[in-house]
């Protein structure tokens, strides 16, 4: 099947071709428009809203458990005002508070940066920058969408329940969540978080099918996979990931079901729960982990490719300059793919493992640095000499790739399992993956965000509140993670209530004072973008048809109209004759990639 | 020569065209079925780790050896007539999917409804032996008491045998057995429930007239390797249950 037919069932009728189906648009409702539509670009617009929606529930979740951590010995009144039994006296109920801890964690990392940033970019940059009409099946990506939506609903839902959403951390380890009377946050809000992220798997399955056939099948006339923008193999590779990690977790989820209802013992063995010995026996919660972490790590890659992705686009573009060493970077998002199916057991060093079999995975967790590596240094590179425009996109760009390095260096430590040994399970461990991951990634996602705004909403944001949602963003988040680096060392564990009952652990009283305020700061300068989003939908400065290429891009999507309609391209998709990072070439700024090579061009890496 | 080799396989991935020759529905298909089998490996060697780490298993030959209407001890002799019903159902579909290349839509209906029928046939053969395992009672010496149980996910009556009373009766056995059995083989039932809808739905579009229409019988090659897969993995399934 070929492009144009993706939009028509049948294949286009030859008088049909004359006035191409394009222009003229299709008389739509409210419905097929904005709700149940199946046009890549509504999708993605819907996939960003829903993941703005969830980031904020899963910040405000942060800012309410730090206000514990941060002041063990206060009590908040007002807090019971809005969550009623669950904070008795101003003070946070216990388990409450490791339900929190839970959907933060499984908020941000599967609703806000799986779904929320490869659904919006892939849907919304794949077909534009690969020069396709829309996705390959437009119909299984509108389901994508709507499976989401229905694991979204689950999930919330479950905040409301009597006995509380899951609480036993993002991870759900058995036998604590396979057990009802463990806890409150094993009963029904663990059955819909399984039954949610069954719904969510789906949504991922139908959506990254979708993401690399598009990638294969449907790139324009003279796109070659090596003339692809950056942002694309990093969407495609995390398109790879999903599909093979995603099942694994799926397996893990089904298991887990059976042990809650049906009474097997795949996870459990000699038990004694109030007193009362239960009859399972045989199985083994370490399984649960290994499934776990097959999926896990992966995912966390899922998280990160697109961000490098975006970074790699938006660094190239800003700084006037061809990336560096662009077969290095897809070599190197090749190697991560590859590496990242092989290094799960290093969130297992303490389980018992065999500290033989955990030295093969030191040494492939430590070569994954090599490819990760490679790109910063790539990065750093293209930066050097740059004619660098600061736009917002820009410095979000610039400030992934700190805050990648900063938590990719303890990631090295961690990798050694003898070091892993001290570190596991403390502080240290939340400081590296969320610098690395959790507030990289959604550096990555605001660059993309500031980036293609115009694109989107045919509008340009703010600068200023822009700037100044960067910088205190920033700042921010080496204020709140670099310290935990320490409190980390020193042994301080993660997941608990109140340190101040520890001897070891009281002198970080104030610290965790200063960390809370400044989470709470970051937390409310998020709505300065929230706000600048919205508002300039309707009344950011509008594009003109002289400056549709605002930030005086080579890739496909700014050739398309400032709105275009379902099929991108008025009339023939164009052709691509040159790689996407020709700026700065012989003495012009830069040259779309849909320009022919000259007679009298020089050559260029990307050839 | 040399070189015009060279340039229709660089010419491949030049954009404007599907690199593999194949539409993307079957691409998807392809992939589709790749991230499932990330799914049954994860159950199979789940299954595998627990299995070894175990003392003790189940003999396949006193667990499997009846068949419907007979009280002959006949070990496997069931399974293997479902295998080959599973098996043949394969053949019945890729006579389907070569009339489709004939765009000759009797045939297609013809081959379409004997897989269906051997879809159907092998979850009827599936749903006795479930049936018979659950509900068929064997004596278990438990606590020094003898107790009736039948095979389901939190009892295994198939444990190390023990003389009793100058009887040799068994002993609870490893209940990793019914949980992975009726898992797993539940899993993959669920796939050919799923196989014989997909058929199903096939059929009738066949019937009618869809895909004459259309001037393609895609979409049952689509069904086509969907079912295969399907079959395919019961072979993995069958080695791990039944005969290793
Ligand atoms: C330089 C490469 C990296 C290495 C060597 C590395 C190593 C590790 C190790 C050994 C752990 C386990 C620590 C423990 O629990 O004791 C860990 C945790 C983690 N890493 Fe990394 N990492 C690297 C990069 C990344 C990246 C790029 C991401 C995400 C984008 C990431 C996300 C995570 C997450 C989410 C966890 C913690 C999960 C949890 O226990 O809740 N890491 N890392
Ligand atoms: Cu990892």
């Amino acid at each position: 099947m070929n492009n144009e037919e993706v939009l028509h069932e049948q294949p286009l009728v030859v008088h049909d071709l004359g006035h191409s189906a394009h222009e003229h648009h299709h008389k739509q409702s409210f419905i097929t428009k904005y709700i149940f539509s199946q046009d890549h670009k509504m999708v993605s617009k819907q996939f960003l809203i829903t993941g703005i929606i969830w980031a904020v529930i899963g910040g405000l979740f942060s800012v309410i458990f730090r206000l514990q951590l941060g002041y063990p010995d206060q009590t908040f009144p007002f807090l019971e005002d809005i969550l009623g039994r669950w904070a008795k006296g101003g003070r946070l109920d216990t388990e409450f508070y490791y339900a929190l801890v839970t959907m933060h964690g499984t908020i941000l990392v599967f609703f806000v940066l799986t779904a929320g940033l490869s659904g919006t970019f892939a849907n919304f940059l794949i077909p534009l920058q690969i020069g396709a009409r829309d996705m390959a099946a437009p119909f299984l990506n509108m389901l994508s969408y709507w499976f989401f939506f229905a694991a979204s609903v689950l999930m919330f839902s479950s905040l409301f329940l009597q006995t509380g959403p899951a609480s036993g951390g993002w991870t759900i380890y058995p036998p604590l969540s396979a057990l009802r009377d463990a806890m409150d946050g094993s009963k029904t809000g663990m059955d819909m978080w399984l039954a949610s992220m069954a719904l969510f798997i789906v949504s991922q399955l139908l959506a990254g099918l979708n993401y690399i056939t598009t990638v294969l099948n449907l790139r324009t006339k003279g796109m070659y996979m090596t003339r692809m923008p950056l942002t694309i193999w990093g969407l495609f590779f995390t398109a790879v990931l999903g599909v093979l990690s995603f099942p694994v977790l799926l397996s893990a989820v089904i298991l887990l079901l059976f042990d809650r209802h049906l009474g097997t013992s795949f996870y459990l063995s000699d038990i004694v729960i109030q007193g009362k010995i239960l009859p399972n026996e045989g199985g083994s919660p370490i399984l649960f982990q290994h499934l776990f972490w097959f999926l896990g790590h992966p995912e966390v890659y899922i998280i990160a490719l697109p961000a490098m992705g975006i970074a790699s686009e938006v660094i190239s573009t800003n700084s006037r300059k061809p990336i560096f060493g662009y077969m290095a970077m897809v070599g190197s998002f090749f190697a991560i793919a590859i590496l990242s199916f092989m290094v799960w057991a290093h969130h297992m060093f303490v389980t018992g493992m065999n500290p033989f079999l955990g030295s093969f995975f030191v040494l492939l967790t430590l070569l994954i640095a090599v490819p990760s590596a490679i790109k910063v240094f790539n990065w750093l590179t293209t930066l050097w000499k740059g004619n660098i425009h600061f736009t917002p996109a820009m410095l979000f760009a610039i400030g992934f790739v700190s805050l990648f390095i900063s938590g990719g260096l303890t990631g090295i430590w961690l990798g050694n399992s003898t070091l892993d040994l001290h570190l596991h399970d403390t502080y240290f461990v939340i400081a590296h993956f969320h610098l690395v991951m959790g507030v990289a990634s959604m550096f990555g996602m605001f660059a993309g965000i500031y980036h293609w705004f115009p694109k989107m909403f045919g509008r340009l944001m703010n600068n200023t509140l822009a700037y100044i949602h960067f910088w205190v963003t920033i700042v921010g988040a080496y204020l709140i993670f670099w310290p935990m680096h320490y409190e980390g060392l020193a042994g301080m564990p993660r997941r608990y209530y109140d340190y101040s009952n520890w001897e070891s652990f009281k002198m970080f009283g104030g610290l965790n004072e200063f960390i809370s305020v400044v989470a709470a700061i970051v937390f409310f300068t998020q709505f300065l973008f929230i706000f600048n989003f919205f508002y300039s939908i309707f009344k950011g400065r509008k594009l003109t048809e002289k400056n549709k290429n605002p930030w005086k891009s080579n890739t496909l999507e700014w050739t398309t109209p400032i709105h275009p309609g379902h099929g991108n391209w008025v009339g023939e998709i164009p052709e691509v004759h040159r790689w996407p990072y020709d700026y700065g070439k012989d003495g012009r700024d830069f040259i779309p990639q849909t320009e022919p090579i000259g007679a009298d061009e020089s050559s260029h890496a990307g050839q | 020569m040399e070189t015009a080799l060279a340039q229709t396989k660089t010419k491949m991935w030049t954009g404007g065209k599907s690199p593999f020759n194949v539409s993307y529905g079957k691409l998807m298909m392809w992939y589709f079925l790749m991230s499932d089998s990330f799914t049954f490996g994860a159950f199979l060697i789940s299954y595998g780790s627990i299995r070894f780490s175990l003392n003790h298993w189940v003999d396949h030959n006193y667990v499997f050896n009846k068949f419907p209407f007979t009280e002959a001890n006949l070990p496997l002799a069931f399974v293997s007539l479902m295998t080959f019903i599973l098996i043949f159902s394969s053949v019945t579909m890729v006579l389907a999917v070569h009339q489709g290349h004939k765009m000759s839509q009797k045939g297609v209906e013809k081959w379409l409804i004997l897989t269906i029928l051997g879809g159907l046939a092998f979850l009827g053969c599936q749903a006795w032996e479930w049936t018979h395992l659950i509900t068929h009672q064997h004596d278990v010496l438990v606590d020094g008491v003898l107790q009736h149980w039948g095979t389901t996910v939190s009892h295994n009556p198939w444990g190390p045998e023990v003389m009793f009373n100058g009887q040799l009766v068994a002993t609870p056995g490893p209940v990793a057995f019914g949980g992975y059995f009726f898992g797993i083989t539940g899993f993959h039932g669920f796939h050919v429930f799923t196989g014989v809808v997909i058929n199903s739905i096939m059929l009738v579009k066949t019937k009618l007239g869809t895909f004459q229409k259309r001037g393609h019988y895609e979409m049952i090659e689509k069904a086509g390797l969907y079912w295969h897969f399907v079959d395919l993995v019961w072979v993995f399934v069958f080695l791990c249950f039944y005969l290793i």
